[in-house]
């Protein structure tokens, strides 16, 4: 019942907020931009809102925390208080400052795996839809018996082989995800290059580089965005769901998803402290996905007036 | 998905009988548990739920590696010898036994013991049972206890094992889970059925998920055994194992999460058991490899690590700080008053330059396969050397494979033992010189001469000396961090009830739950 | 009907070369793990002449290439082997476990898909509406929750009441309401992951017809909204529909590891895992060919529909 009236409450709050977010935009924006900002509905002011906070909590993340991410600084599992505001966790550290690094962590590792899994994945996929061939038989053919291996058990596999930096878990993720974002981006491409702009430049003699960033690409971007929305909120659950088969980030690195893992047996009892970091990426995953819906919106709308 | 390193707990009779052997397997049991405490009663059903279970786990004996297995295997066989609730050795199979040398052995057998299979249990079935651990197929996981033994053979109804060398204490070898007596047919047994001579009979066995069992009626213990049917499920989520004890869906669960503990107490719908025992925690470090070749580096370690905080976060109290001493409070000769190792960063800043260094950066290699909370300790060991200058960087390794690959790979690592009853136990497998589990690669010369020395002192006083000599070298010289000693917790259903005494040797009083306890 | 029958065709090849790939990447992904069958099983306590023993009796001696080719030949024949670890026959041990994971699908199914539809139909309906925010809210919310958060919850509020069991335990002699009834809260968990994606997808769909010129005369000649929604732009709209419902029920069976390790349910992904840990290479190889045929299979289901519904995709190249 708590939980339900919080909901209410915060739906209550963020409307205005909303509201008001959209309504600076208007003022301080340059006048294009600005009537962009006032054509767009609430739920995208509200998402673009919380994506610029948590972008500031990031980059800011050591100006904000009251302690440092990794310090022990009082009991396990304290009682939220004036000096711990959201209590400590089961080492005793500042839950409020490890949910403040967690935003730079979570989102700077989720947004390098989305990244370079797109880049991979639309350039091949661009490619092989564009060359056709025996290339694009054996990139779809390799894709898509990658496709048939369960994820999760795949990036468990790669894992154990490889080791669990950092940087192996980004490139892992992004390797699994690279297969959905290929396959996409090819099918995309494929009803894009048989148009007859893209004969005509064909004809013209561009090279290939010219038809991908000119042609392509900007006739694509719309359905690879709203992918991209929710890959990047998959690269949280991942991880989590990786902590929960034992496999996770290296501590004593803060992050969201084994923040949940670690602290989920918790709830159990009841007590409410693995919502915070689920909820902190609930709220992302639903500012981005608003400001996704949005520019798919926009997109179908107004084809022309693409930004 | 929990990886055990198996090991084998065993204890001694001839040194057991002191006074220390009974508070060492004491446990003061909640109220309630006393009051429920009657003459065993039998009947209904034993739901048990585990942290442990594989799909890949089967009947062979000599395969058994997980706490699963292990309470599966007490539950359908018996074995020569058990250790009870104190430690000491009582006849099972074996109704008596007897060595005048040391290196023959004879294991006089009980008569009148069925299978479940209606067939006798004979000195033939029980040569078969040993020898499926020994000779050059053999494939079990205790195959080099059988390495000095040169002949088996039977004489009337006893056994008689024949040594290369006399060894006192081969007779609680025979105790360990993995020598499960088990029908013979040509001299040889077959590992993959589940005929035995234990409590009870297994009904259907479903590997990494279920085993049920059903009570045995012509078992020979007339006192053991008291619930009609055992029911043991593979629960590997320790939430999940929480929710099935508070739902009622089972009666007795392993591996608690110790955050949670506090608050499953409060509950009030279980029993919380935790029982102390010489198991412990610890951080080996490869002594040859540099810069743990010098000693001031492994003693600024151990100074900068905060044990009580070890104990209060990652036992949730339910366990004891330890002085780097891998005999715990239950062994006879345990140095309880050997100068204390408080973290003290000064202290491990004045080794550091004894050492020569300004400062230290190592690597501390971590999965929670080590023990469960290996990974929290590793980084609360990180914050407090932080402190003393040390910078520890921790790598949290894969669970999969990190016995294989960590374990004695890596130069400092996180690692459990199961503990030993017996020093001279604990000692030869994990400190002497060369064995196979010196896992901090250790050689001293002095604690390897006391090793043999204490083997042969009749002396009482002389012996604890040397013992209490050993602990203070493996404490201050050796190379393995020890900070706590780990309880064993399990909480139970409210309407469960155990013996006085439950056995601080192995988990789950010594696996023998299924036949020790009952439903008031 | 002819051109469908050679798609079919072609597409089932296809997915014969797929299974051996996919065979040939987990072989190779499995090889590379430290350790093997023979060493995993005996753990630490292992000597050098034990594990030796015991791999000769595995049959782990032979070089890489040549057990996968004994493999192949006996799959090729039908024969999946046994199990190395517990030497049971591998189509003894799947059977069961495979029924358990096909029966949690399709129970999650049978709640997700009508859902998915209905919600997404009505958002499309009243888009933008107060009622439209909220349910693609609400839906985002659910995804982004790790499953097992949303498994411990759903156990909070549902099953520390005693109202449905924490953990499955199935036996044979159950009826099929009893089935139903234990395993309610993994469908729910099941469900609450998978409709967020079928909704949003099922709404897009629909409101990107709606532009669409018939549409727009079908509102000129005073139909009602939600017979425009059902009988105008859902036909049209069934093609991405059918896709992403392929995808989902494809995930049900092969992605719920996680959901069978907390409900303690007999699944084939949890044997997965614990094989892999274990290396027992034949188990994992059947699995592993046992989740990318259904994803072929209901990848190749979903586009025959989706052309049965749209006959333009028929003509297609």
């Amino acid at each position: 019942m708590g939980l339900l009236i919080f909901l209410v409450l915060a739906i209550a709050a963020s409307i205005p907020l909303a509201w008001g977010a959209r309504a600076a935009m208007t003022r301080v924006l340059p006048h294009e931009m600005a009537r962009t900002a006032r054509d767009m509905p609430l739920t995208a002011a509200f998402g673009l809102t919380v994506i610029v906070v948590y972008v500031l909590v990031a980059i800011f993340a050591p100006l904000l925390a009251p302690f440092p991410e990794r310090a022990v600084v009082g009991s396990q599992f304290q009682p939220w208080d004036g000096t711990h505001w959201l209590g400590t966790d089961r080492l005793g550290r500042d839950m409020l400052s490890r949910l403040i690094y967690g935003a730079r962590n979570t989102v700077g590792i989720a947004f390098a795996t989305t990244a370079l899994a797109f880049l991979v994945g639309t350039a091949l996929g661009i490619l092989a839809a564009l060359r056709g061939g025996w290339l694009d038989q054996v990139l779809s053919r390799f894709v898509d018996a990658l496709m048939a291996i369960p994820s999760l058990i795949f990036a468990l596999l790669l894992l154990t082989i490889f080791g669990t930096s950092v940087l192996t878990l980004i490139l892992v993720i992004a390797a699994v995800d690279a297969t959905r974002v290929y396959r996409i981006a090819r099918s995309v491409a494929e009803g894009i290059v048989v148009m007859d702009y893209i004969e005509a430049a064909r004809l013209r003699g561009e090279g290939t580089a010219y038809l991908v960033r000119r042609e392509i690409l900007p006739n694509a971007l719309a359905p690879l965005v709203a992918e991209f929305g929710l890959r990047f909120c998959f690269v949280f659950l991942t991880i989590s769901s990786l902590s929960f088969l034992g496999l996770g980030i290296q501590p004593p690195l803060a992050d969201w998803g084994s923040m949940v893992r670690d602290n989920a047996t918790l709830i159990t009892f009841g007590d409410m402290t693995p919502l915070l970091p689920a909820g902190a990426i609930a709220l992302l995953t639903v500012a981005v996905n608003f400001v996704v819906d949005w520019q798919l919106y926009r997109a179908s709308g107004l084809k022309e007036a693409r930004i | 998905m929990r990886y055990t390193k198996p090991q084998s707990g065993l204890t001694r009779r001839r040194l057991l009988q002191g006074a220390t052997a009974a508070t060492a397997a004491g446990l003061i049991l909640p109220a309630s548990y006393r009051a429920a405490r009657a003459e065993p009663q039998q009947g209904g059903t034993f739901r048990i739920g585990l942290g442990h279970g594989n799909s890949t786990d089967s009947y062979d004996p000599g395969l058994i590696d997980n706490l699963y297995a292990q309470v599966f295997a007490a539950a359908r066989h018996n074995q020569l010898i058990e250790v009870d609730s104190d430690g000491q050795l009582i006849g099972e199979i074996a109704e008596s036994w007897e060595s005048d040398d040391g290196q023959t052995w004879v294991f006089h057998i009980r008569q009148g013991v069925t299978f479940h299979s209606g067939k006798d249990v004979t000195v033939e079935d029980v040569i078969a049972s040993l020898n499926h651990h020994r000779g050059d197929d053999a494939t079990s996981a205790i195959k080099q206890f059988f390495d000095p033994v040169t002949e088996i053979r039977a004489d009337g109804n006893s056994v008689v094992i024949t040594l290369d060398a006399p060894n006192g204490d081969f007779a609680y070898l025979m105790s360990d889970y993995h020598l499960a007596i088990m029908p013979g047919t040509d001299g040889r047994i077959d590992p993959s059925s589940s005929d035995g001579c234990g409590p009870y009979v297994v009904e259907n066995f479903e590997p990494g998920v279920e085993a049920t069992l059903n009570r045995f009626p012509d078992y020979w213990k007339s006192h053991r055994g008291h619930f009609d049917r055992v029911e043991i499920l593979a629960i590997l989520d320790s939430a999940a194992r929480l929710n099935a004890l508070m739902t009622g869906q089972v009666d007795l669960i392993d591996q608690i999460d110790p955050a949670t503990i506090d608050m499953l107490e409060a509950r009030g719908v279980a029993n919380i058991l935790s029982i102390p025992g010489n198991a412990h925690y610890c951080f080996p470090m490869d002594s040859r490899a540099s810069p743990f070749s010098d000693n001031n580096v492994r003693l600024a370690l151990k100074y900068a690590i905060d044990r009580q905080q070890m104990v209060d976060t990652i036992l949730g109290g339910h366990g004891a700080v330890s002085n780097d001493n891998p005999i715990g409070p239950a062994n006879r000769y345990f140095y309880a008053d050997m100068e204390e190792k408080t973290f003290d960063p000064d202290r491990a800043r004045f080794h550091l330059r004894e050492a020569g260094m300004d400062s230290l950066t190592v690597d501390l290699h971590v999965a929670d396969a080590a023990f469960s909370g290996a990974v929290d300790a590793g980084s609360l060991f990180s914050e407090t050397a932080a402190q003393a200058g040390i910078t520890l960087n921790l790598i949290r390794e894969p669970n999969d494979g990190y016995w294989d690959n960590v374990w004695m790979q890596k130069p400092f690592v996180a690692s459990y033992w199961g503990g030993r009853a017996v020093e001279d136990h604990m000692f030869t497998t994990g400190y002497a010189a060369g064995a196979s589990w010196n896992d901090s690669f250790w050689e001293h010369e002095r604690f390897n001469e006391l090793l043999v020395q204490a083997r042969s002192e009749v002396n009482e006083d002389l012996r604890r000396e040397m013992y209490q000599e050993m602990q203070r070298l493996v404490s201050f010289e050796g190379s393995v961090v020890i900070p706590m000693y780990n309880n064993y917790v399990m909480a139970t259903a409210t309407n469960v009830a155990t013996p006085e005494r439950v056995s601080a040797n192995w988990n789950l009083d010594g696996f023998r739950c299924v036949e020790r306890w009952w439903f008031t | 009907m002819h051109a469908v029958l050679v798609m079919i065709a072609q597409r089932l090849a296809l997915g014969g070369l797929t299974l051996f790939v996919v065979s040939v990447v987990i072989f190779g992904a499995t090889e590379l793990l430290p350790g093997d069958l023979a060493s995993t099983l005996l753990g630490q306590a292992a000597t050098p002449e034990t594990v030796a023993a015991l791999r000769r009796q595995l049959g782990l001696e032979d070089p890489a290439p040549v057990r996968y080719w004994n493999w192949l030949t006996g799959v090729l024949q039908g024969d999946f082997g046994t199990s190395l670890a517990t030497r049971r026959p591998i189509a003894d041990m799947l059977s069961a476990r495979l029924g358990n994971t096909i029966f949690l699908a399709l129970y999650a199914a049978a709640i997700a898909v009508p859902l998915s539809l209905c919600l997404g139909i009505l958002a499309a309906l009243w888009r933008n509406s107060i009622f439209d925010r909220v349910a693609n809210a609400g839906a985002l919310s659910a995804i982004s929750f790790p499953e097992f958060f949303i498994a411990y919850i759903l156990i909070f509020l549902l099953a520390q009441s005693g109202a449905f069991p924490s953990m499955v335990r199935l036996s044979p002699a159950m009826s099929f309401g009893d089935k139903l009834y234990v395993t309610f809260l993994p469908a729910l968990t099941l469900t609450l992951v998978v409709t967020a994606h079928m909704m949003r997808m099922t709404r897009a769909a629909i409101i990107n017809l709606m532009a669409s010129p018939y549409i727009e005369m079908a509102r000129l000649k005073g139909l009602s909204p939600l017979r425009i929604v059902l009988r105008h732009a859902l036909p049209n709209a069934l093609a991405p529909i059918i896709n992403v419902i392929a995808i989902n029920l494809a995930y049900l069976i092969t992605g719920v590891v996680v959901v069978e390790v907390v409900f303690v349910y007999p699944g084939l992904g949890q044997l997965m895992v614990d094989s892999v840990s274990k290396r027992d290479i034949a188990v994992v190889q059947a699995i592993a060919l046992i989740f990318a045929s259904a994803y072929v299979l209901l990848n190749l289901t979903a586009d025959v529909l989706s052309t049965l519904t749209n006959p333009r995709l028929m003509r297609r190249k």
